[in-house]
């Protein structure tokens, strides 16, 4: 119903490639990610798929059909902004109206329609109000029930959390998880935030530069990264990266160890990494270190909250033998 | 400078600035005042300030004078009929130009402006030969055409400017939700632009309303507008100076209310952006 | 955010626009042009055929030209001096603490919304008129004579009725502009010492210079094009010392039927302006640059 489908999408303007080939095949009901750091065309590849922007090359077929120069009105999608764009001039009611006016729908559908999703989405008791009188996350709501009633083939979702402070991102997230649970349509969701895309994709685009570095479950990605820049973007905090003679022992031309497998000891032992603690971030839960290694420069290392260290305090750091990722000159993961 | 000026400060300032303010605005006054008094009284020696026979007769008789009412309703007509004349093929230019700008919009909008640099002269014989040859001249709807090609740079350049500052992602979220280019225009740009469109009416009003070269130069007696009803009174009559600032007085009185409620407008449209 | 659908629906919209001002501009100038090579008078038919430079000799050796151009001259640069300094003046004192800001803005705004005409009537009859009018009041209670003001002194009259319409434009424009200079950049100037003097010195009037070209710039536009005021007080002259380039051509086309001569004059007001424009854009564009 929901299935989405890329063929060598490029987009170009001009001399610059802003998406040089991209080829993708989303399934229906699928929860798919596109996250990436700034700049690398996550939007732009959403607003090709939602038809704000053409392809400069390539096709975009929705449940096989191809709309690669149908308009955004045709295509059946849904779309939640980052500003959430609401119709300042009318009120909330009218505002999830809104598409199923331009649908020509009868009154009555429209009336139930708008209700059913003020419902889902606990928008009831405003539905009167315009959206200068609502707070940031009512306005996100009203976004999401305006793409609701669409009853859409798929949902398009652009950094929808990035205007909202810190409890109600994670609150948000919960119910637009829920929502697909609830809804089981396909949805695509892009963020920079890889926090977001590990808890709620089904599975991730990572996206660096135009290019699709790694397509795979969030497991799939923190497990067995295709490169070293899934790598180190897929995780919290970054995995540590060592070039040179130690890597070569591993033979690999550099080595990644995550903060979480390392042993920390406070004695000497054989096989360790030698180094002096340079900032301790006590959060609690988890302690996490910032370690200058002899030879090998700056490491985060990640142990349980109970123990506490002071700047300056000698540690000793075992990587799991098991966890060592190993990458080529070009990067590339090397199989083990 | 404003936290604590003394009162003396203040006093003095204030002082001067109504002296020279109302200065100013004496030639306005005197018009005020002089269409309240009888013709003798207008052109007494030694003057009067306030009417000492305060009289409505000058209004009634100018009232009375078909000819006024007919200049008068030709003004209304030709101001507001240009700009709306001028914002029906705006819109459009103005939409395309904020919305879906092109490497040369920038350039196609300036020289927009600059067409309205043109001095008037430059083409006021061949559009008088063309008038007469097409017998529009001295019509109402000639005048509305030649007002709407002289003020559609404004009207362009302000709508550009209004509509820039509306969001684009709110338009394409009615993109988004099957609005085709005509529901996004009527049912999210306009309405949202209301106060912009509002302005630019207003302004242009103002503008088409007080134009004094071609309104005299195309007109002579069916056609023509409160500016050339008054200009045929330029040789002096001592006689009807009362009803001459009685009758002026009607004529600039709608525009001086409107134009003290539009300076930001004026603002934004007669310094092109260059000044905020 | 353009598609090739927004794109093509775009170039449809303003085409409308373009092609109405494109026509606009072209034809009638066009025309004007072919004119002022014809010999072509509404009051002599008889007289026809290709003049040559013969309208352009006519006209420019005329010493009715040189006076319009000296007079426009004048007369642009002597509005332009009034407003400007006296804008900058009125603007400096209406940013003070005063009471009454709303109502003292709305008196000094009001001459420029007075139709042309009426304003030139009003100096003209109310002000400038020897026998009854303000000015000639004030000078018999002074013991003078009275003065005549239109026959003795017309090009100046002229002005002074432009000026009082336009000074409140310049002065909105400045004043818009001085208020958009930040308290905090006055007082870190009075911080580091300087004087009310030197703050308009150093800090304001730089800050005002970018204002201060627009409103040159489009009041030069504006002030080329001066007709009304001069057709209902002066009428041109006495002579033509009160004629600029415009009305030159109104007298010359319009009233004598000369079409030839007209459309010659038309076209040299034409390269005036962009000859004015081209000079003005050179030495105050730096200040648009900001």
């Amino acid at each position: 119903m929901g299935s989405i489908t890329l063929e060598h999408v490029n987009k170009s303007f001009g001399e610059v490639e802003i998406i040089p080939d991209i080829s993708l095949e989303i399934e229906d009901g699928e929860f798919v990610v596109f996250v990436g750091p700034s700049g690398c065309g996550k939007s732009t590849l959403l607003r090709l798929i939602a038809g704000l922007e053409d392809t400069t090359s390539g096709h975009i077929k929705l449940d096989g059909e191809d709309v690669t120069g149908a308009p955004p009105a045709r295509r059946g999608l849904a779309m939640v902004f980052q500003s959430y764009a609401l119709y300042p001039h009318m009120s909330v009611r009218d505002n999830i109206a809104f598409p199923l006016k331009m649908a020509k729908t009868p009154q009555a559908v429209i009336d139930q329609k708008v209700d059913y999703a003020a419902r889902t989405l606990n928008l009831g008791s405003y539905l009167d109000r315009r959206p200068r009188a609502l707070s940031g996350g009512q306005r996100q709501r009203v976004a999401i029930g305006r793409a609701i009633v669409r009853e859409p083939k798929a949902f398009l979702f652009d950094e929808p959390l990035s205007n909202l402070d810190a409890a109600l991102r994670v609150n948000m997230r919960l119910e637009i998880t829920e929502l697909h649970q609830q809804l089981k349509t396909t949805m695509i969701y892009v963020t920079h935030d890889q926090v977001e895309a590990m808890t709620m994709a089904d599975r991730i685009v990572v996206l660096n530069a135009g290019n699709v570095e790694q397509f795979g479950s969030p497991l799939e990605l923190y497990k067995r990264p295709a490169n070293r820049f899934v790598a180190g973007f897929i995780g919290s905090p970054k995995m540590n990266f060592v070039d040179g003679p130690e890597a070569e022992k591993h033979k690999a031309h550099s080595i990644g160890v995550r903060p979480e497998h390392f042993t920390l000891s406070t004695t000497a032992g054989a096989g360790q990494w030698a180094g002096t603690v340079n900032v301790a971030e006590q959060l609690g839960s988890d302690t996490f270190l910032h370690v200058e290694v002899e030879g090998l420069g700056l490491m985060t290392v990640r142990t349980d909250g109970e123990q506490t260290f002071r700047h300056g305090d000698k540690v000793y750091l075992t990587p799991a033998a098991n966890r060592i990722y190993r990458f080529d000159a070009a990067g590339l993961a090397l199989q083990d | 400078m404003a936290r604590n000026a003394s009162v003396q400060t203040k006093v003095g300032f204030t002082v001067l600035a109504w002296a020279v303010a109302l200065l100013l605005f004496s030639p306005i006054l005197w018009t005020i005042v002089t269409a309240f008094k009888t013709e003798a009284e207008a052109i007494a020696t030694p003057p009067t300030f306030l009417p000492l026979t305060f009289t409505l007769d000058n209004f009634g008789d100018v009232q009375d004078r078909s000819d006024y009412i007919k200049h008068a309703w030709n003004s209304i007509l030709v101001s507001v009929g240009s700009t709306l004349l001028g914002l029906v093929i705006a819109i459009p230019a103005a939409w395309s130009m904020a919305f879906a700008p092109t490497k040369r919009t920038k350039d196609i909008l300036m020289w927009m402006l600059s067409t309205k640099m043109m001095p008037a002269v430059g083409v006021l014989i061949p559009i008088y030969l063309i008038f007469r040859d097409l017998r529009l001249l001295d019509t109402v709807h000639g005048l509305t055409i030649i007002m709407t090609l002289i003020n559609l740079p404004i009207i362009i350049w302000m709508l550009y400017t209004y509509f820039k500052e509306i969001p684009v992602d709110i338009l394409e979220a009615a993109r988004m939700d099957g609005a085709e280019l005509w529901s996004e225009i009527v049912h999210v740009l306009v309405p949202m632009a209301i106060p912009g469109i509002a302005s630019t009416l207003l302004l242009n009003v103002i503008l088409a309303w007080n134009e004094a070269f071609w309104t005299i130069t195309l007109t002579s007696g069916r056609a023509g507008t409160l500016t050339a009803f008054i200009s045929s009174f330029s040789s002096p009559q001592g006689l009807f100076l009362a009803k001459l600032s009685a009758a002026s007085l009607l004529a600039i009185a709608p525009i001086l209310l409107l134009g003290w409620f539009s300076q930001k407008q004026l603002v934004r449209g007669l310094t092109f952006g260059a000044v905020k | 955010m353009a598609t090739r659908q927004t794109r093509t629906l775009a170039r449809t919209m303003m085409a409308p626009a373009v092609i109405v001002l494109l026509i606009w501009m072209a034809v009638p100038l066009a025309m004007t042009i072919w004119f002022s090579f014809q010999n072509y008078s509404l009051i002599n038919p008889m007289m026809t055929g290709f003049a040559g430079w013969g309208n352009y000799e006519y006209v420019i050796g005329d010493p009715s030209f040189t006076q319009a151009l000296v007079n426009t001259l004048l007369l642009v640069g002597g509005v332009l001096l009034i407003t400007v300094i006296g804008g900058t003046f009125l603007a400096l004192l209406l940013d003070q603490p005063i009471w009454g800001q709303g109502v003292l803005r709305i008196l000094v705004i009001s001459p420029f919304f007075v139709m042309p005409p009426v304003a030139a009537l009003i100096w003209k009859n109310g002000f400038m008129h020897p026998g009854y009018g303000m000015l000639g009041h004030l000078f018999k209670a002074l013991g003078l004579e009275p003065v005549d003001w239109f026959a003795q002194y017309p090009l100046f009259s002229v002005i002074v009725i432009v000026a009082w319409q336009w000074l409140p434009f310049a002065t909105l424009i400045l004043l818009t502009a001085l208020q958009s200079l930040s308290e905090e950049q006055r007082e870190a100037a009075e911080m580091d010492g300087a004087n009310a003097v030197n703050r308009f010195r150093y800090i304001i009037l730089p800050h005002m210079a970018r204002a201060i070209t627009i409103v040159i710039l489009i009041q030069t536009i504006f002030l080329l094009g001066i007709f009304a005021e001069i057709r209902v007080t002066t009428g041109g002259g006495p002579g033509y010392a009160s004629t600029n380039i415009t009305f030159l051509v109104f007298r010359t086309g319009i009233l004598s039927n000369d079409i030839g001569a007209g459309s010659a004059g038309g076209v040299v007001a034409v390269i005036i302006a962009n000859i004015v424009a081209i000079f003005l854009m050179r030495a105050v564009g730096k200040n648009l640059d900001a």
